[in-house]
């Protein structure tokens, strides 16, 4: 067998380095409090995330110098060891914030849940790079589904539904080896209709639908066929049906996320109790400006306005003292890094590899998308982290293993596992 | 198979970018084009501390302390930041009640729930120091310190008015104010509110999420150090006005005095007074409403706002004109001809002196007819016109009919009333009266109305022989002592002083010659001169007496109105006259029995008159 040179994308090494390294500096910022304390005092929150990008980077080392069979031959062992640490976690996990995900070894605090994404990554990669499996049987979709599946369920035990939400993320990935582009459309017009049913009287939407459907078949489509009509008319139906099921749903939701959500759609304007931290983020963000206020010198940020300013909501400290210019460059980066990813995963010779990519960068987007997205007030609030950049030591540990497991696979992309 | 779909890897970085380019815009829409966000992130990270200066001091012409101030700090709170309240221990460590604390807050609330307002005020230095240390645990409040005025004496309260909170209308008119703001209301801390108030100034601070001071924002950059106030230094004597408050107990009416060859106010007296300190702090509400209900209007200053006829006083004037206009001759005599108006008991007036020293009503008939018909015109009615005109352009020139350029509120000030033809046109139509008509006006009766000061004005010109300055009540102000230039130039009456000195001559002898209506105001030693005024009216007459002194060189002019007195001028308000002439003059005063009385008698025991209210201890 021939021994293939390492090919490291070191632009992606690149990317990781600033993110992770301008993280740490905004942690630094987000928690500073005037008196000058070192950035390398282990005391500030800015100074631990540092200790922990240095345990993240002997792991990306770690990751790097791994044969990579070691990760499509490991990827159901490393499975079931999470799925087993995330049923552990249900009967050992310690309360914090509400949340059951944490599980405590000696006094190092971790959650597996973190890790979950990654190892329902590598096996749901393994799974569909098998010669036997085809995308049209059923059995493929159910067995798919139950990988992304039984992780997701047990994360939402812990009473963690942002992470499970993550698990959505595997969609694209699947689309990619065929899943049916129906299923993006679906989604989306499931949102829409979502929020529509909330905001709008029920009647008054079904109505309208009713009037885009004649639109359609009178003049868009202008075929009148049986077999057009009963097909509109039966979408019409179901989305009828999903309008007064709305409620259902709705009321299946815990207070506090029908709140977030009542709060996103204006419904509920209480800037003190549920519309505080969106309210307070905003703010942070709105006086940032164009240039921003400069490095440690937010007046929100300092003053404590935003409560998990350093995990969740770090995104206000970059608006409030980058300003526009540098939370722009900020996303600029992050969708560079995601669009470079699907490219990476594009030239893998390996299904494995180019499902894995595609893993990787739906995870990382999921994240941005739902973080940034509550941060700036266009989803509800869902408190997970913004990947290498969010205070947390497990979050930066398992998304940089997630990361560098790829661009290992990467480096010897002509390689089959 | 895995590359069949390769053309989706398109779909899924559009899917990206699209995401990314929605994010930057939501980010310009914040950051870019709203200031809202900037605007909330100012008021809730940053508290602007108002400094507030001190309020100018107020001293009486010999440079003794009328008014001052002294420390109060209020208690502010910022709705929103009030969090994790132990309400009732906070309502104990205040001494409020549960119910008026959720009122307090209401109203806060109502206010603003972001920026500060006024929970409690004026606590004093006292009771402050009782709940200072626990204010730590009081989230969402803190203090602001204020001050309030003090009056040193109980005197003066409608000259130097008071203070109180600014109003809607304030705030509307003077960007300076905010709600909260302390604005002079009435009297001097009114008219000399701008010099008074000083500047504000402002401290930046920054406030964490607990309320916490972070520090100056900006290590202080944007601050502003306050401005104190200008200190006035009043024309006021303070000894002559609490001893003319002394002597007006038990009456209502006015007292005014001035220094003539200055126009500087020496006291300015309203009966009923009150004391001043009634007015200020907390207790200020509640004795406003008794004060501003009492039917004896203590809140009113008679001595601007009041408009009386001016009785026989008016008289001396009259005299002024016909005399400059040559229709009488000093020497002119009439007769005491009770036929054409009523008068006393007295032996014909051979000259305007007597004429004057015995207030012979025929007389100044005769003299005021002359003035209006001077027979220039064959027409009673015509000529009656031009008489009234040429008559009303003299006494403008005496102050009467317009209100006096004084530096105290414009405001409710009295213009007093000098008809013009058009008055008596409307009344009876044009060319339908004559001198017949009005000649009420002869004798300081009909339409004729004077307010106070104007009246001590009028001894001032006398006193002057012809001419005036406008009284006003401050010499200078502030630490470069600056002046109001207005308050130099003389106004002349146009008359020739020799005919001021036979005026000057019969208010002698009203008061030191037998016959003279006036003797009661004589002061052993001194030239005393003066008119008495009995205004007649609906209900008992009113006693005026206007007087100054010495004769030549006069250093103290004044006019006394005693409101339904039962007598007239000679009685009640000459004696007064002459005590306050002899207080000034002599700086005592022997007569003690008869200050005495004057002192405590009650005019008009009938009318139900407010005592001196006392400070509510």
């Amino acid at each position: 067998m021939y021994q293939e040179r390492l090919k490291i994308d070191w632009w992606t090494v690149a990317i990781w380095a600033i993110l992770t390294v301008f993280g740490v500096l905004n942690i630094y910022s987000a928690t500073y409090s005037g008196d000058l304390s070192s950035l390398f005092s282990l005391k500030s929150f800015g100074g631990k995330q540092l200790l922990w990008l240095a345990i993240a980077t002997v792991a990306a080392i770690l990751v790097l110098f791994a044969e990579p069979r070691f990760f499509s031959n490991g990827a159901y062992p490393i499975y079931a060891v999470v799925l087993l640490l995330l049923v552990a976690t249900l009967f050992l996990a310690v309360t914090v914030n509400g949340g059951k995900s944490w599980i405590e070894i000696g006094g190092f605090r971790f959650q597996p849940s973190e890790f979950a994404k990654f190892a329902t990554a590598l096996a749901l990669s393994k799974y569909m790079s098998a010669i036997d499996v085809e995308w049209k049987q059923m059995r493929t979709k159910l067995v798919a589904l139950a990988i992304m599946g039984i992780p997701a369920g047990l994360v939402l035990l812990q009473h963690d539904a942002g992470s499970a939400l993550v698990f959505a993320a595997f969609v694209l990935p699947l689309f990619r080896e065929g899943l049916s582009g129906a299923i993006l459309v679906v989604g989306l017009v499931a949102v829409v209709l979502f929020v529509l049913a909330l905001l709008v009287n029920k009647y008054i939407l079904i109505g309208a639908l009713v009037l885009i459907a004649l639109f359609y078949l009178f003049v868009w489509l202008n075929k009148r066929t049986a077999k057009n009509w009963w097909r509109t008319i039966g979408l019409l139906l179901l989305c009828s049906a999903f309008i007064f099921s709305v409620d259902i749903l709705y009321k299946q939701l815990d207070d506090h996320q029908r709140e977030r959500i009542e709060v996103l759609l204006g419904k509920n304007d209480d800037l003190q109790g549920s519309g505080y931290n969106v309210h307070q983020s905003k703010i942070a963000i709105g006086s940032g400006g164009f240039f921003g206020k400069g490095y440690l010198k937010g007046t929100i940020t300092k003053a404590d306005f935003v409560p998990e300013q350093h995990t969740d909501f770090i995104f206000c400290t970059v608006g409030e003292e980058w300003g526009w210019l540098g939370s722009s460059l900020l996303v600029a980066l992050y969708v560079w890094l995601l669009v470079r990813l699907i490219n990476m995963a594009e030239r893998q010779r390996s299904t494995f590899s180019r499902f894995y990519g595609y893993s990787v960068a739906s995870i990382l987007f999921m994240h941005l998308f739902v973080n940034v997205g509550m941060v700036l007030g266009l989803v509800p609030v869902i408190g997970i982290p913004l990947p290498f950049f969010s205070y947390g030591g497990s979050s930066l540990l398992a998304f940089t293993i997630l990361l560098f497991v790829f661009i290992r696979l990467d480096a010897t992309k002509n390689q089959l596992y | 198979m895995s590359n069949r779909y390769a053309d989706r890897s398109h779909v899924v970085k559009l899917i990206f970018i699209v995401v990314g380019v929605l994010f930057v815009g939501r980010l310009a829409m914040l950051q870019l084009f709203s200031s809202k966000y900037r605007d909330l992130a100012k008021q809730q990270s940053l508290r602007p501390v108002t400094q507030y200066p001190a309020r100018g001091f107020i001293y009486d012409r010999h440079g003794e302390l009328l008014v001052h101030n002294e420390a109060v700090y209020d208690l502010m709170v910022i709705p929103r930041m009030v969090k994790g309240l132990d309400t009732n221990y906070f309502c104990e460590s205040l001494g409020i009640t549960r119910d008026d604390f959720d009122e307090r807050m209401r109203k806060a609330r109502k206010y603003s729930t972001y920026s500060a307002s006024i929970f409690m005020k004026q606590i004093s230095k006292e009771e402050y120091a009782r709940f200072e240390n626990k204010m730590y645990r009081f989230t969402g409040f803190y203090i602001s310190q204020r001050t309030l005025r003090i009056y040193d004496r109980p005197i003066a309260a409608q000259v130097l008015g008071y203070v109180g909170e600014v109003d809607k209308a304030d705030i509307e008119r003077d960007s300076y104010y905010t709600q909260g703001d302390y604005i002079g209301k009435s009297g001097l801390e009114k008219s000399y509110e701008e010099i008074l108030r000083g500047v504000k100034g402002k401290k930046i601070m920054q406030v964490d999420v607990h309320n916490r001071q972070v520090g100056p924002y900006q290590g202080g950059a944007y601050d502003t150090l306050p401005e104190e106030g200008m200190n006035l230094y009043t024309t006021l004597d303070a000894d002559l006005q609490q001893y003319a408050e002394e002597l007006m107990g038990n009456k209502r009416g006015c007292v005014v005095a001035l220094e003539p060859s200055t126009g500087e106010l020496l006291a300015m007296v309203s009966a009923p007074c009150y004391d001043p300190n009634l007015l200020v702090g907390r207790i200020r509400g509640e004795n406003y409403k008794k004060l501003n209900s009492d039917l004896a209007k203590p809140m009113l200053n008679r001595a601007l706002m009041g408009q009386y006829p001016p009785g026989s006083i008016f008289k001396v004037a009259q005299s002024m004109v016909a005399l400059d206009l040559g229709v009488i001759s000093p020497q002119s005599g009439f007769v005491c001809d009770k036929s054409l108006v009523g008068c006393h008991n007295h032996p014909s007036a051979r000259s305007v002196q007597e004429a004057i020293k015995m207030s012979c009503n025929p007389y100044f008939y005769q003299v005021y007819r002359r003035v209006i018909q001077q027979g220039k015109y064959k027409s009673i009615y015509k000529d009656s016109q031009y008489g009234l005109t040429v008559w009303r352009e003299y006494m403008l020139r005496f102050g009467f009919g317009q209100k006096l350029d004084i530096d105290l509120p414009k405001s409710g000030m009295s213009t007093g009333n000098i008809p013009d033809t058009a008055y008596y046109n409307r009344w009876y139509g044009k060319e339908r009266w004559a001198f017949s008509t009005i000649y009420s006006n002869s004798i300081g009766q009909g339409e004729v109305t004077v307010v106070p000061i104007q009246m001590a004005n009028l001894a001032a010109i006398v006193a002057n022989r012809g001419y005036y300055i406008t009284p006003h009540m401050v010499r200078f102000y502030g630490p470069d002592s600056l002046r109001n230039e207005e308050y130099y130039t003389r106004h002349e009456t146009g008359i020739d002083h020799k005919y001021f000195d036979i005026a000057a001559a019969g208010m002698y002898d009203v008061v030191h010659v037998a016959g003279g209506t006036g003797r009661r105001a004589r002061v052993d030693g001194l030239d005393v001169c003066g008119k008495t005024g009995t205004a007649e009216n609906y209900g008992n007459d009113h006693s005026v007496f206007i007087a100054f002194a010495p004769k030549d060189d006069p250093k103290i002019a004044l006019a006394v109105y005693v409101e339904n007195a039962q007598g007239g001028g000679g009685t009640w308000a000459a004696p007064i006259a002459g005590l306050l002439i002899e207080r000034y003059l002599n700086g005592e005063v022997k007569r003690k029995d008869v200050e005495k009385m004057y002192k405590e008698i009650n005019p008009c025991q009938k009318l139900p008159l407010t005592r001196r209210v006392k400070k509510k201890k």
